[in-house]
């Protein structure tokens, strides 16, 4: 009896290989389940504060944790829980803005810089440099602290710093399918640069720049924390995590749990972020695919 | 049980893989057998697991696979049940192996020098520094400029000389067996004759038995005394060279020969049908039986044991012998 | 490099100049009158056109003259050159402590792969790339400090000790160099929780990126070669992958350095350390534009040069690349 030859259907295969690897990293798991309490944290922050994040009642201050209050209150008397409940929303609201931002700016300079090549290349690239030059914490500060300390200006501090490492990417993208077969092909039937860039380059560097832009989340959050620790961030009294750690510095002996909470929060959210993109990284790693 | 091999002997190798697949069952029931200063060459398409089999003589099969069962004698020793550290005298003293890829075979930030001079300091125990003439020696008997290439980095040679260097750096503890895994695959056809015209020539001189693999059937009519022919993790035949062009017994073999292109041929060449056997989920009995032309019902069923149709000539085929040891494909 | 330096100048003079509304008026406070605001402007040249500015921002900078602190009075370079040493001793020991940790761990992790050093490993390294600098540094007073009282709280030495003849800034050495034993101790447990918490990220990364570098190079061909020529598993190891696995851990080394200089900002925060970062922090928070602008332009100088360091080591590591 002659065996039949099995169809092979490889893109639902790769599907089902991908979710396999997923499965099997306990890691990747972790992490995205990780990600998703936060998103949903994030989503439903109002119905789980069971205070408001901001109303001080000073007759309550200090109060370390209990059942009425699970983190405690601090100095102000506001519940930490809720504060910190609430800080996801503005965790979640800067990593989004500041991604979309940078990997805006990124794509564009990195295949603007790509595709023309030459002295446009060499521009765009010195820029770059230029930026990468400084630590990014400490140009983000620089940035922050003359616009003046607050949420939107933090968020275009950190986008200011983070683009380049998209261009970079997008470039080196760009400059592989230049070089492809098909561009010729279109240029040749009258396709012009800016349609061929938009349209056929632009897509090819997407998918890179997102995984980049998944693994670089966590230090997005980093980044506003330390922002916020400073006192070069988001204000008192919205409650940003980082600023929150900052506050309760004064009282870091005795009520130790209004620094530790949101602390907790960040490495947790950045952990999860971490977990999620290593395992991102693993699973496309075209070695490791076994 | 006796020997048919006085230097080698290897029977009944099984080697697994253990994949997200399922288990690759890459060796099953292996034969190999070669004497004292012979050459034999163990041929097969790619993935029929020749290469799996020289690692596993060797004992260098790593996670995810692993030896299952067989026996290996070399040189009077089991070799499968040695200790680790008695395998670490065995290889790269009585027993060393050279391979397919000589530029990434060879360590890129070491000196080629020093490489060649771990092999002889290891096994006569002295400071590498020590064996710097010795392995100069080496460089100038697989024929590169000693002083030139001693202090030279893998990179900064060319595929045949690094081949070269790696033949040397085998060759440097006078071993009993040289394993040479495909040595010519990767170079082009003129630096291809020239190694192979080295390894003769020092085998000779240093009394060395060769094991070749390679897929070249044209380097096995050159080069080997013996051979041995595999198909999907089996050993389907063993002969002599002459005999095995003479008169191939194995219908594999027969398809080989026929599609290989020879000086003096005229007729067409011949592709054989069908393709090579997932490993996971192979054909039950004889793993060749879906793209044999001759094939019998009971080829379906079980495993045809390699046995002596005429002497020194070994097949594993139904097709000969008296049918009396049927084996159960286990 | 020099192109990038001056565009870094322009960045710098950039945010210090042209983003803000009213330095001045920041300076002097809310309810300053305006005549004052005036006169400060005039006498600190903010009424001059931006470029006559720029040109003398970059002329200073070149001679190394970043104009005087608002806040301290001091020239700025001067500023600098007091709290610079301070920082650099805190990196040079953070970054000791995890070359040693974190090549350490990498490596056993790698050898011992998904065993108990492994598995510790991994949750010490994921934990320490993600928990923020300053928390750590928080978490780790709170117990070492004010808990467990084993190691000092703040500062570089205790009230009473004075600091060691100058020769270099950093006491370490000074008071090696001078043979005052007693002071080198006390600036070691000083330095010890905060090199350590600022080294944390840069241990976790080292080990993360050793681990993963030598599992590579644990599958390349010629480890391969290495057991077959007989060689315990120790040389190989050690012998053949280590120094091939080094490569990525040098550069990764580069790049936690400039991490370095960022996380000094925030430990020397927690820490009460009397370094650049706190500088430029404390210039940042109160607007001091000279101050800004000359400590962030050292600050990219100093980064640059880790960066071409780097690069250097790394052609020494690898000969494929010294052509």
């Amino acid at each position: 009896m002659e065996k039949s030859v099995k169809v092979s259907r490889p893109f639902v295969d790769d599907l089902k290989h991908t979710a396999f690897l997923w499965k099997k990293s306990r890691l990747t798991m972790i992490g995205s389940v990780i990600i998703v309490i936060f998103l949903l944290m994030a989503a439903f922050a109002p119905l789980i504060a069971p205070y408001s994040p901001t109303e001080q009642n000073l007759s309550n201050k200090l109060r370390s944790p209990s059942w009425q209050h699970l983190f405690g209150t601090d100095q102000f008397g506001r519940d930490i829980f809720s504060r910190v409940i609430t800080g996801s929303r503005i965790a979640l609201w800067i990593i989004f803005l500041v991604s979309v931002i940078s990997g805006s700016i990124g794509i564009i300079v990195g295949v603007t810089a790509g595709y023309f090549g030459g002295i446009v290349d060499e521009i765009l690239m010195r820029i770059t440099d230029m930026f990468l030059a400084f630590p990014s914490l400490v140009l983000a500060m620089a940035f922050a602290a003359m616009l003046g300390p607050n949420l939107t200006n933090t968020i275009i501090a950190i986008s200011i710093v983070s683009w380049t490492t998209y261009a970079r990417l997008a470039r080196a993208e760009a400059i592989k399918v230049k070089s492809q077969p098909y561009i010729e092909a279109i240029r040749s039937v009258g396709g012009g640069n800016l349609r061929i860039m938009f349209l056929h380059v632009l897509p090819m560097c997407i998918s890179p720049v997102l995984v980049q832009l998944t693994l670089r989340m966590g230090t997005i959050i980093l980044t506003a924390a330390s922002l916020g620790f400073l006192g070069l961030g988001v204000q008192p009294p919205t409650p940003e995590w980082g600023a929150m750690v900052s506050d309760g510095r004064n009282f870091l002996i005795d009520q130790w749990w209004i620094s530790t909470f949101p602390g907790i929060f960040i490495a947790f959210v950045v952990l999860g972020f971490n977990l999620l993109g290593d395992g991102v990284r693993d699973m496309l790693d075209p070695r490791l695919r076994r | 049980m006796e020997l048919r091999g006085k230097l080698l002997d290897v029977s009944g190798l099984k080697v697994s893989f253990y994949t997200y697949r399922g288990v690759i069952k890459a060796l099953d029931g292996v034969e190999m057998w070669m004497d004292s200063g012979e050459r034999l060459g163990v041929v097969g398409e790619t993935g029929c697991g020749k290469s799996v089999t020289s690692l596993a003589v060797m004992r260098l099969i790593e996670q995810p696979g692993e030896i299952q069962a067989g026996r290996v004698i070399f040189n009077g020793k089991s070799l499968l049940e040695l200790p680790e550290e008695g395998m670490n005298r065995v290889r790269g003293g009585e027993m060393s192996m050279i391979f397919q890829e000589p530029r990434s075979a060879l360590n890129p930030v070491m000196k080629v020098g020093f490489q060649i001079g771990e092999a002889i300091a290891k096994a006569k125990k002295i400071s590498i520094k020590k064996t710097y003439p010795e392995a100069k020696e080496m460089l100038r008997l697989v024929g590169l400029d000693p002083d030139r290439v001693l202090n030279s980095y893998p990179h900064e040679l060319s595929g045949g000389m690094s081949q070269r260097v790696m033949i040397g750096m085998g060759l440097a503890t006078h071993p009993k067996l040289l394993i040479a895994d495909e040595p010519t695959s990767a170079l082009d056809v003129t630096i291809q004759a020239q190694i192979l015209e080295l390894l003769d020539e020092l085998a000779r001189k240093m009394g060395n038995a060769v094991l070749l693999i390679t897929h070249d059937m044209g380097v096995v009519a050159e080069f080997c005394d013996k051979v041995m022919v595999m198909y999907a993790g089996h050993s389907v035949e063993y002969a002599s060279t002459v005999r095995l062009f003479e008169k191939p017994m194995h219908p594999y073999t027969g398809g080989l020969l026929l599609a290989v292109p020879r000086v003096g041929r005229t007729d067409e060449l011949k592709a054989i049908k069908g393709t090579v056997p997932d490993l996971v989920d192979p054909p039950p009995g004889c793993r060749f039986h879906p793209r044999c032309p001759h094939v019998m019902e009971l080829c379906r069923t079980s495993k045809p044991p390699l046995i002596q149709v005429e002497p020194g000539h070994y097949v594993a085929c139904y097709l000969y012998g008296d049918k009396k040891e049927v084996r159960e494909d286990v | 490099m020099v192109i990038v330096l001056f565009g870094v100048a322009c960045i710098v003079f950039f945010i210090a100049n042209v983003i803000p509304a009213d330095p001045i008026g920041a300076i002097l406070g809310g309810n300053a009158p305006p005549e004052a605001i005036d006169r400060l402007r005039t006498r600190l040249g903010y009424d001059q056109p931006l470029i006559i500015r720029f040109g003398k921002f970059i002329s200073g900078a070149v001679r190394g003259d970043f104009g005087v602190s608002l806040k301290t009075s001091n020239p700025v370079m001067k500023d600098i050159m007091n709290y610079f040493p301070a920082t650099m001793e805190l990196a040079i020991v953070a970054i000791i402590i995890s070359i040693i940790l974190g090549i350490t761990l990498g490596v056993l992790s790698a050898v011992h792969r998904n065993k108990a050093i492994d598995q510790f490993s991994r949750v010490f390294s994921i934990l320490g790339v993600s928990m923020p600098v300053f928390w750590i540094g928080l978490l780790l007073l709170l117990i070492f400090y004010f808990r467990l009282d084993w190691l000092p709280g703040g500062g570089r030495l205790g009230f009473f000790t004075f600091p060691p003849p100058r020769v270099t800034g950093m006491y370490l050495l000074d008071s090696a160099i001078a043979g005052q034993w007693d002071t080198f101790k006390e600036a070691l447990m000083h330095i010890l929780l905060p090199a350590f918490v600022l080294g944390y990220n840069a241990t976790a990364s080292i080990a993360r990126i050793t681990r993963a570098s030598m599992l590579d190079v644990l599958r390349q061909d010629f480890i391969r070669t290495a057991k077959s020529k007989g060689l315990r598993k120790n040389v190989v190891i050690y012998r053949h992958a280590l120094r091939n696995s080094m490569i990525p851990t040098i550069t990764i080394i580069g790049l936690v350095f400039g991490g370095l200089l960022e996380g000094a900002v925030l430990t020397e925060t927690v820490f009460s350390w009397p370094g650049l970062g706190r500088y430029i922090t404390t210039g940042m928070l109160f607007l001091d534009y000279p101050a800004v602008m000359g400590g962030t332009l050292y600050i990219a100088f100093i980064y640059s040069i880790a960066n071409l360091i780097v690069d250097i080591l790394y052609a020494l590591l690898d000969p494929r690349m010294r052509m």
